[in-house]
């Protein structure tokens, strides 16, 4: 056994592994010439025989020779198999294009997505979402909030009222009795929203539907102005319709507001009338228990619709409450 | 409330230089919206002369009537024209637009032949030269009130800018020029007249003896003037500017005396009555008509008066409806020669009242029901007695008085608060400053502010507060955010409906909202009985076709299902969360407290108590295929297991446990319907929906439904986790045969039973309903594991006969061997 045999032995390996045309001759090749019957296996057998020096060296030279194989079959496979690779998948190619759209497509109604971005957005600023009843006790929806009966501001409302007429009960015709209900039951500070369904005998139309929703704020703290309540919608304002909106507030009356205001927003180019807001009556925190010595507080109301309309560029009505699934599809789950 | 800028400027010095969008813009920063700037005249160019008639020739030979019109328009030569309208004659004044003219609508005036005559021009209605909406004949003028080819765009005052405002219901008094032309004045720093102050000195001579007047229910009126006068010559006509700013303002002009009681009304505020004084037996007196009896408004309407409503009467019967609208018997005639003039200020709820009674909103009630500045009924009733007595024969006979007026309470204010409410300074100066501008007398010393008469809504220091805030402009308010409280988030049940719509809106089922109202033969065809069935009916419903509140979200569903295949679509799946309102509840009598303080806690608890629980449910309607079809080929069509999922992965969601049974519960199928019951309470449906109600409503054929009942559902309790085991699994298969009526739920619970703790996951595999005899296989997989050790094959097999045995013993299971 010489070292050029064992030279030999790997050139012809190498040959051979350079030869094969596939991983199957590859294969065949590699049982000829690192197989247990490959000269160079036969050979490292003898070494057992071999005195102590001669097993060293020779060792070594059948040890770098197998070393010299195997790299040599490596290189060899890895080229046959990226071959392979390349012929094989790409007869497996398949026309990704092909339409998938096996399984339904759902989402949230546009409403529920708005109201719940209004929700997250305020919760974030530290305020509860608080919610009541549809059908509403009408000392809660009037009375409470400074509408006497038989006061023209009722009438400015068209209220759906339920039989018997003497139980004075409503769908509601705001979120407003929630404001109500909330500062019976709890004490200051109160940071509220009341996100709901409202109800007004309005004909169904481009820009009014009888059911719609509404968004109220409510805060009653320390020292709460009307500046807070600004700074408070500019906010509110920014994150519905972008940071270059501007609002605007306008004089106005509501009874359970004093002062009280009407909010523009300058959007697309136009003002936009959005909602209503004022410091919240003292006559109405008075009927509510709250000191007013002590504590101030401002509320606003927006229409959902109305803000998804703007915002959308939606123009009738009826697309948001004829649950037509070609436009809900359209706003996914709002995300 | 329109306001034309001629009348304004009567009270208010406006230099010319200031344009309508500026005097807009002023009211809108004082709280005073204006709908509309109308431009009157702007597309109107002459010329437009008066004309006198002075001959008409019939041309009878077509089809509606034509007149050739001969027309002295201070001409050399007789102007003839063609006009269509006949409510003229020979020697009135008309107008007429030559050739030349432009009339609003871009309609040039030229020379043409027509009716196969030369017409030279246009006889004009006054809808055609758009100052009103009137288009029953042309415009008539007597002699006295039009010069002969004088310009009519001038004697018509047509060239006025007419301001359209919103007046909100605290503001009564600026539903008049006078009220209008106040808020301009302060909103822009003009110098205001009230033409009230002219009214003081005005002396009415007593010539005789007047009607009397009496209040007799001292809270429904507080002053009540009442002027006679007589040797009124009913032939006397309004004089041309006074019908023309009767027209600017919306209304018609009527006859002198009816058109001065509008006048007034519309100049300050305070609605008038006259009545015809020969019709008045005795005097007049202010009550209530006592009875219910027959009445007959000056519409010509009859109707039947309400006991409690507010009347005028004579001494034998009911002569108006106060404040609302006068009666006919005694309306002012073309025979009218004595008037009786009343002004009275009514209590505003009063008002209000008869005409929410009677379905009448007049303009005097619109005033009245927002309150009228008390010291008006002198003033304009004398207003009333100044303008009758200059354009007729009219003079006056007496003034009667009852009661006296009421004016709004001195009140004591903390000028600091308004800045503090506010957020930004105003000094106790400016404050004064804006108090007296708004007609206050302030008292800088104690800070008694005493409120013009005109304003009884000025009572507690937030209404200055409003007050100064927007004469200073609203635009001057900083912004500034709130002091952040420390944390909120969403409620655990807010979190779980949230996540229960996502889940189904990402698990392909599309979000619709209905309208929460219904029908009876809604609730009839879908099965509804009992308490399911009760419901709130609507007292003043949209429409007689759903006039009751909703007690299901299936029918909503249904009918929004009806609308999407209608339009063209065929497998899809909706849902919908939202209250539902079944009347299981008695609704009490009002609870109405007293405002002034909370409310006792008991009465607070009442109230909450009085309002019906209103469950909230979330339910889902699937149509047509599971899947969309296309080029992968067919889908199978949804079926009732599909329903039941939906429910098992809601209550799954929530982290509940429940169990299954068949349940027979409308709308569904009585033999495919899933009945969840949690805690021992039925929670959900689903299933298949009844055949009849799918081939009433034109539904696909075992379309499906699922309804569960979110509110009625326990909160998640906090999960205490098994540990996970990681020994082996050990897998027995065992397939049973059953009596076909022992259901897979009562199989599998009693394998679980049997087979002990170290069960951990049983799964239905297959069910083979063709055995015959009327049984069924049912073939499960156990998973056993053992959280400390490998388990032997004996254990395993001993676990597996345990779980068989109790199966054999509760539902007569026999192994199947194979």
């Amino acid at each position: 056994m010489r070292q050029e045999d064992v030279s030999q032995w790997v050139k012809d390996a190498q040959s051979a592994f350079n030869a094969a045309s596939d991983l199957d001759s590859l294969k065949a090749a590699r049982l000829a010439h690192s197989g247990d019957k490959a000269p160079i296996s036969l050979a490292s057998r003898t070494l057992g025989s071999l005195s102590p020096d001669e097993k060293a060296s020779f060792g070594k030279i059948i040890g770098d020779g197998k070393a010299a194989i195997a790299e040599a079959l490596a290189q060899a496979t890895e080229k046959l198999e990226a071959e392979r690779d390349k012929k094989v998948l790409l007869e497996e190619v398949v026309d990704i294009t092909l339409p998938v759209n096996r399984r339904h497509r759902g989402g949230l109604h546009p409403i529920s997505i708005i109201k719940n971005e209004v929700s997250d957005f305020f919760i974030e600023q530290g305020y509860a979402v608080a919610e009541g009843p549809e059908l509403e006790s009408g000392w809660l929806n009037f009375d409470a909030l400074n509408i006497p009966a038989d006061h023209p501001a009722r009438t400015m409302q068209d209220t759906f009222f339920v039989e018997p007429v003497e139980s004075g009960m409503v769908l509601r015709t705001h979120t407003s009795p929630v404001q109500i209900r909330t500062m019976l039951t709890q004490t200051p500070p109160i940071y509220v929203i009341c996100p709901g369904r409202t109800f007004r005998a309005d004909e169904l139309d481009a820009t009014h539907s009888p059911v719609f929703h509404q968004v109220e704020g409510l805060v009653v703290d320390k020292g709460i102005t009307m500046a807070h309540l600004k700074g408070t919608l500019d906010n509110f304002a920014r994150h519905m319709f972008g940071p270059d909106v501007t609002t605007r507030l306008r004089p106005s009356f509501f009874p359970f507001t004093e002062p009280s205001a009407e909010v523009d927003i300058f959007f697309n180019n136009r003002w936009i009338e959005w909602g209503g807001c004022g410091m919240v009556n003292p006559k109405v925190l008075q009927s509510c228990g709250i000191d007013t010595d002590v504590y101030s507080g401002f509320a606003f109301g927006m229409g959902l619709e109305r803000t998804l309309m703007v915002r959308h560029g939606i123009t009738d009505m009826h697309d948001i409450v004829e649950g037509d699934l070609r436009f809900t599809r359209q706003f996914g789950v709002g995300l | 409330m329109r306001a034309p800028l001629s009348w304004i400027k009567e009270f208010v010095d406006i230099p010319a230089k200031v344009s309508a969008d500026e005097i807009s813009d002023g009211l809108i920063r004082v709280g005073f919206e204006v709908e509309e700037i109308i431009y009157q005249g702007a597309d109107l160019t002459g010329p437009l002369k008066f004309a006198k008639v002075l001959s008409i020739e019939e041309l009878t030979e077509h089809k509606k009537p034509i007149r050739y019109v001969g027309i002295d328009c201070g001409e050399k030569e007789t102007r003839y024209v063609i006009c269509g309208a006949t409510n003229f004659a020979v020697g009135d004044m008309i107008v007429a637009a030559l050739p030349g003219a432009v009339l609003p609508g871009d309609f040039a005036i030229s020379a043409r032949e027509t009716y196969g005559k030369t017409s030279n021009g246009m006889i004009c209605s006054a809808r055609e030269l758009g100052i009103s909406d009137e288009h029953s004949g042309i415009m008539v003028f007597s002699e006295a009130d039009a010069k002969i080819g004088a310009d009519a765009i001038e004697g018509l005052q047509i060239n006025d800018v007419i301001f359209d405002v919103a007046v909100n219901p605290d503001r009564g008094y600026a539903l008049s020029i006078r009220g209008i032309a106040r808020e301009v004045a302060g909103s822009l720093g003009l110098k205001f007249t009230d033409p009230v102050d002219a009214l003081r000195s005005l002396k009415c001579s007593e010539t005789g003896k007047g009607v009397s007047a009496k209040i007799e229910d001292k809270s429904s009126a507080s002053v009540f003037y009442l002027r006679t006068m007589s040797s009124f010559d009913p032939k006397a006509t309004t004089p041309l500017w006074m019908r023309r700013r009767i027209e600017k303002m919306g209304m018609r002009s009527i006859s002198l005396v009816v058109d001065v009681t509008n006048y007034v009304m519309l100049e300050l505020g305070q609605p008038l009555h006259a009545f015809d004084k020969s019709k008045i037996k005795g005097g007049l007196t202010v009550k209530r008509a006592g009875k219910a009896q027959k009445f007959v408004t000056l519409d010509g309407q009859e109707r039947t008066l309400d006991p409690d409503d507010l009347m005028v009467c004579d001494d034998d019967q009911p002569l108006a409806l106060a404040g609302t609208m006068g009666g006919l018997s005694s309306e002012i005639t073309q025979a009218t020669t004595e008037i009786a003039l009343e002004a009275v200020r009514f209590d505003p709820v009063c008002i209000a009242k008869n005409s929410r009674r009677h379905r009448l909103s007049s303009e005097a009630s619109r005033r009245l029901e927002r309150s009228v500045d008390p010291s008006l009924a002198e003033f304009a009733s004398a207003r009333f007695v100044q303008l009758l007595t200059s354009h007729s024969s009219a003079v006056h006979v007496a003034t009667v008085v009852a009661g006296e007026p009421l004016y709004p309470p001195v009140v004591k204010i903390d000028p600091t608060y308004i800045s503090r409410i506010l957020g930004f300074e105003v000094s106790n100066a400016d404050v004064a400053r804006i108090l007296r501008l708004i007609g206050c007398d302030v008292d800088e010393k104690n800070w008694t502010v005493d409120p013009p008469s005109w304003r009884p809504d000025l009572v507690g220091v937030s209404d200055f507060a409003e007050e100064v805030a927007r004469m200073i402009g609203y635009d001057k308010i900083p912004s500034i955010l709130p002091p952040r409280p420390l944390h909120a988030s969403l409620t655990p049940t807010q979190k779980r409906r949230r996540a229960v719509a996502t889940m189904l809106a990402s698990r392909g089922l599309a979000e619709v909202q209905t309208f929460p109202f219904t029908n009876q033969e809604t609730i009839d065809a879908m099965g509804f009985v009992g308490e399911r069935a009760s419901t709130y009916a609507i007292a003043n419903p949209m429409s007689e076709e759903f006039p009751l509140m909703r007690v299901h979200l299936v029918p909503g569903l249904i009918e929004v299902a009806q609308r999407n295949i209608s339009r063209g679509a065929k497998d899809f799946a909706i849902f919908e969360m939202g209250s539902i309102f079944r009347s299981a509840q008695k609704l009490v009598s009002a609870i109405s407290p007293d405002l002034s303080k909370r409310p006792g806690q008991k009465v607070i608890e009442e109230i909450f108590a009085s309002v019906p629980p209103q469950a909230y449910h979330v339910a889902g309607l699937l149509v047509g295929k599971v899947e969309n079809e296309n080029w992968q080929g067919k889908a199978r069509s949804y079926t009732w297991h599909d329903a039941i999922e939906y429910a098992q992965d809601i209550l799954a969601l929530c982290n509940l446990e429940w169990s299954i049974k068949r349940s027979d519960f409308a709308p569904w199928h009585p033999g495919r319907c899933a009945e969840l019951i949690v805690d021992g309470k039925a929670v959900a449906h689903a299933g298949e929906l009844h055949p009849r109600i799918i081939a009433k409503y034109g539904l696909p054929e075992r379309s499906v439904a699922f309804a569960v009942g979110l509110s009625a559902l326990p909160d998640s309790s906090l999960v205490r986790p098994t540990r996970v085991g990681t020994m082996p699994a050990a897998l027995q298969d065992v397939a049973l045969i059953v009596d076909e009526k022992v259901t897979a739920a009562q199989v599998q619970a009693a394998l679980t039973e049997g087979a002990g703790d170290l069960l951990e996951s049983i799964s239905l595999f297959d069910r083979y309903d063709k055995i015959g005899d009327g049984k069924i296989s049912l073939a499960f997989t156990l998973v056993f594991r053992a959280p400390d050790r490998t388990l032997t094959g004996d254990e395993v097999s001993a676990m597996r006969e345990a779980a068989t045995a109790v199966a054999a013993k509760k539902c007569g299971a026999v192994v199947r061997t194979a």
